[in-house]
């Protein structure tokens, strides 16, 4: 545990890039096997299931740090963070043992379902051995992992970089290494940095995702539009079908098998993988939707589906999904990633007509003259559903990941539905926000009717887009408005104004304002709008109005 | 009641005797038991302090009129015996113990329980009812040695002029900053490279050395060629952070000194190499142990954790109470720190 608590206080120490790569390779070339396998699933982002109940652990570290619970809370609303506050209340350690990362993670593991006593017993024993890092990492392997602020390609690059392979290679082979079940061990942490090419790919493996990046310049700017191809950028989850060997695999982009909650697309690929044409191997990346009387329904309704641990008959038949596809990455089980976007397009389209399936849809290219027209086009991505437009460069090969140089394929988002609002409630934030105000209730104008004084209705929360000196400065206004405290809550007297954004709208019982918005985020200060000027209940029905398609959910 | 502190608007009062204590508005009478901006404040009409903190108080104040005690020495005002009795907070810091028919109350101003080469250390005084600063008054605060810290920062000081790179420490410009210079040089660290201190550091550093605190050599960058600035360690006040100033040092490492640097996300959020936890309040165990040994009965709490505290102080079966306050260390002294910034 002590090299990979060294290797984490150095990550969180530096925000250099150069700094982290360096200090993942020195933790690399000292590791054994087996603690580099654990260390490579944490920081690429891998959450085990928690090990003890997050109550039972509570319990344990209140009565370890001799506290009430009360005041135990009291800390826990300063730090901001569960494992920080209890590796500062604990006692002194007695001792301290060599015990490396993978051994840890064995001796947790066998806390999960053990008697509440014996949990409580072993617990004490392990914080006796390990210093303030130590029970840090080890309150966060508990809990399911952690955030050092490394990204995944980060360590697809060093272990790449320490074992002299192609980073590509390493980044298929990282492909499923996180789920959530996987126990990596010394032979997974070989195969990962193996010199020959796919020796240990399982025959699920899907390819990284190509990812795009958000268009911030003028349209104009990407030269001639025929030398691009447009599609609708559809609001669902991205996914890869992987058909190979008879067989069917669909992946998220998170990298999460997601067979089971789409028996359809999964009998589809099943069928797909065992007839004759394809069963070479076929991979298609494509986005899930629900698909109703010939149009992709809200994100919502693939929301409501995803949530519900059992998918009855009817959900299936109220919801039903379809993959839009949109890429072919492996044809007659040769990878055609290198093969330009309109060959690659080319070979979708002939594969989409002869499947001839409802499940399987092509997302259709949009063709028009000019950008004028492109963009004119766009304004209407609300009312169909849809996010904006994909642009992807008709010559482009498929990348890996969201690479920085490649302008291969861009996002170009329509602009986010705003509105005006007060700040009514702030609780405070986690991790780097801790300790400070940063999560807001933000509430627009109610007119109850004539006679009647008009009163603000929370509507959304958001805790993200303004600077961290700007938070500072809203953190200082909170502490000198407050009029309440309800636990880590306070309310203010509103004063401050932002202009708040957001994706979608729709109607919503469950909110005391009926509406309930989707990604709401701040996206200024409005420091020249007093509170009285805020917009109202009546401006957000408007835009519920003109997305027009949103659903009661 | 006949309480010997009440809040009023304007500052904590003593009604029989008619003067405050660290107000935060302007009064006629002000008894000041440091200065730091946030207790002691312009535009009063008369001034007591601890004899040591005349000169800090006359950089900050300028001309004002300031009658100087000695620790334990004794004056009378309208029937009320007042005397200072060391913090150990920083230079001059004092706590004011008042006594009035019989019944004494201690006004705590700021104060740190742990060692510090630059004052006296704290002094616990017996009182009636004690007036408790809690900034740092939760069970999360326990701090480390301040040998261990100096150690922790001549390491990286010394990592630093080895590897060609300036060190540049942030820490406020009154107190911490010669705290970090005494504690240095206690720790053998003066050979690893040169010290400098920004403007604003180095006016302090001079009245520090004018009341007779020993202090190591210390220069301000205008001094020393652009060669020695690469092993040096570079002290500045935090609003330093971020500004033109700091280009002449080229690449460097910077690091915080304070005590909200134990939190992970406080030292995240300034997005600095390091942070040395070292603080000149006292900590939880620290708080506890001075409240404990005033034997006060009561206690009432100023500012910082002022929630948790009464709820802890009344759960030991003390008489506790919270009196609302304008005491914010972070703001008032970044503030000043920008005032004096042209000194540089």
């Amino acid at each position: 545990m002590r090299d990979f608590a060294r290797l984490y206080v150095e990550l969180d120490a530096t925000t250099s890039t150069t700094a982290k790569l360096a200090a993942l390779k020195r933790y690399f070339a000292v590791a054994s096997a087996a603690d580099a396998a654990w260390a490579t699933y944490f920081l690429a982002g891998g959450r085990p299931r928690q090990s003890v109940p997050s109550r039972l652990l509570r319990e344990c570290a209140v009565e370890r740090a001799g506290l009430d619970a009360w005041l135990f809370e009291e800390c826990y609303q300063a730090v901001g963070d569960f494992a920080e506050t209890v590796a500062h209340v604990l006692p002194p350690p007695r001792s301290s043992t060599p015990t490396g990362l993978a051994d840890w993670v064995a001796r947790l593991s066998t806390l999960r379902g053990a008697a509440p006593d014996v949990i409580r017993e072993r617990l004490f024993a392990y914080w006796d051995e390990l210093d303030w890092n130590g029970r840090f990492l080890m309150l966060k392997l508990i809990g399911g992992g952690f955030r050092v602020g490394v990204s995944r390609l980060l360590v697809t690059r060093a272990l790449a970089e320490h074992a002299a392979i192609d980073p590509k290679t390493v980044a298929h082979r990282l492909i499923g290494y996180t789920h959530i079940a996987a126990r990596p061990d010394s032979g997974a942490f070989t195969a990962l940095i193996a010199p020959d090419a796919d020796a240990h790919a399982s025959p699920g493996h899907p390819y990284p995702f190509f990812l795009a990046h958000p268009l911030l310049r003028e349209v104009a700017t990407l030269g001639d539009c025929a030398r691009w191809m447009v599609e609708w950028k559809w609001d669902g989850i991205r996914a890869q079908l992987v058909a190979r060997q008879g067989r069917c695999w669909l992946w998220s982009r998170g990298e999460e098998l997601v067979s089971e909650r789409f028996p359809e697309l999964d009998a589809f690929g099943l069928a797909l993988a065992q007839g004759a044409a394809a069963r070479a191997g076929t991979v298609i990346d494509g986005e899930i939707v629900v698909w109703k009387d010939d149009r992709a329904l809200p994100f919502a309704q693939l929301q409501t589906r995803i949530s519900r641990k059992v998918l009855t008959p009817r959900i299936l038949q109220t919801t039903p999904v379809v993959l839009l596809a949109y890429d072919l990455l492996e044809h007659a089980g040769k990878d055609v990633r290198h093969l330009p976007q309109f060959e690659r397009r080319a070979l979708l389209e002939t594969l989409v007509r002869d499947a001839d399936d409802p499940r399987l849809r092509i997302s259709p290219l949009i063709e028009l003259a000019t950008w004028e027209d492109y963009a004119l086009l766009r304004e209407q991505s609300r009312r169909r559903g849809v996010e904006g437009f994909m642009l992807k460069r008709h010559d482009s090969t498929y990348g890996v990941g969201r690479t920085k140089e490649d302008g291969a394929w861009w996002k170009w988002k329509i602009d986010p539905m705003s509105v005006d609002a007060a700040l009514v409630y702030a609780q405070r934030g986690h991790g780097r926000r801790a300790s400070l105000y940063s999560d807001y209730t933000f509430a627009v104008w109610a007119d109850d009717g004539v006679g009647q004084e008009r009163r603000l209705v929370p509507f959304a929360k958001a805790y993200s887009g303004l600077t961290d000196e700007e938070i500072a400065q809203v953190d200082a206004v909170i502490r000198k408005t407050t009029v309440e405290k309800f636990g880590p809550v306070r309310s203010v007297t509103p004063t401050l104004v932002f202009e708040l954004g957001f994706e979608a709208i729709q109607r919503s019982p469950r909110h005391k304002s009926g509406i309930a918005v989707r990604f709401p985020r701040i996206l200024r200060w409005r420091h020249d709008k007093a509170v009285a000027e805020a917009d109202t209940l009546a401006s957000l029905n408007a835009l519920l109005d003109e997305a027009g398609s949103a659903q009661p959910g | 009641m006949n309480d010997l502190v009440v809040a009023r608007p304007e500052g904590l009062y003593c009604p029989p005797g008619d003067f405050y204590i660290d107000p935060w508005r302007p009064v006629a009478r002000a008894v000041i038991t440091h200065a730091h901006s946030d207790h002691a404040r312009a535009g009063s009409g008369h001034y007591v302090a601890m004899r040591d903190a005349e000169a800090v108080l006359r950089i900050r104040l300028g001309n004002i009129d300031l009658q100087s005690m000695d620790y334990g020495e004794r004056i009378v005002h309208h029937g009320v015996t007042l005397s200072l009795h060391p913090a150990g907070h920083v230079l001059g810091s004092a706590q004011v113990r008042l006594e009035h028919g019989g019944v004494v109350w201690v006004v705590s101003g700021d104060y740190k329980t742990q060692p510090d080469p630059t004052c006296p250390p704290f002094e616990a005084v017996r009182c009636d009812t004690f007036i408790s600063e809690s900034t740092f008054g939760l069970p999360i605060y326990r701090w480390q040695a301040p040998e261990d810290v100096f150690a922790d920062m001549a390491a990286w000081w010394r990592a630093n002029a080895q590897a060609g790179r300036a060190s540049v420490l942030y820490c406020y410009a009154f107190g911490k900053a010669q705290r970090v210079l005494a504690g240095l040089r206690d720790a053998g660290a003066t050979d690893i490279g040169a010290l400098v201190c920004h403007g604003a550091v180095q006016v302090l550093n001079d009245a520090y050395r004018r009341t007779g605190v020993d202090l190591p050599a210390t220069h301000r960058v205008s001094d020393l060629d652009p060669a020695a600035l690469r092993s040096a360690l570079i002290l500045a006040p935090p609003s330093a952070a971020g500004t033109p100033w700091l280009r002449r040092f080229g690449q460097f490492s910077d690091a915080f000194a304070s005590g909200w640097m134990l939190l992970r996300g406080a030292r995240r959020r300034r997005a600095l190499d390091r942070g040395f936890v070292l603080s000149d309040h006292a900590d939880w165990p620290g708080l506890q142990s001075a409240i404990a040994a005033t034997g006060a009965q009561r206690v009432i709490i100023t500012h910082g954790q002022v929630a948790p505290m009464v709820r802890w102080l009344e759960q030991q079966g003390l008489q506790a109470a919270g009196f609302d306050t304008e005491y914010d260390e972070d703001a008032a002294e970044s503030a000043a720190e920008s005032a004096t910034e042209s000194g540089r």
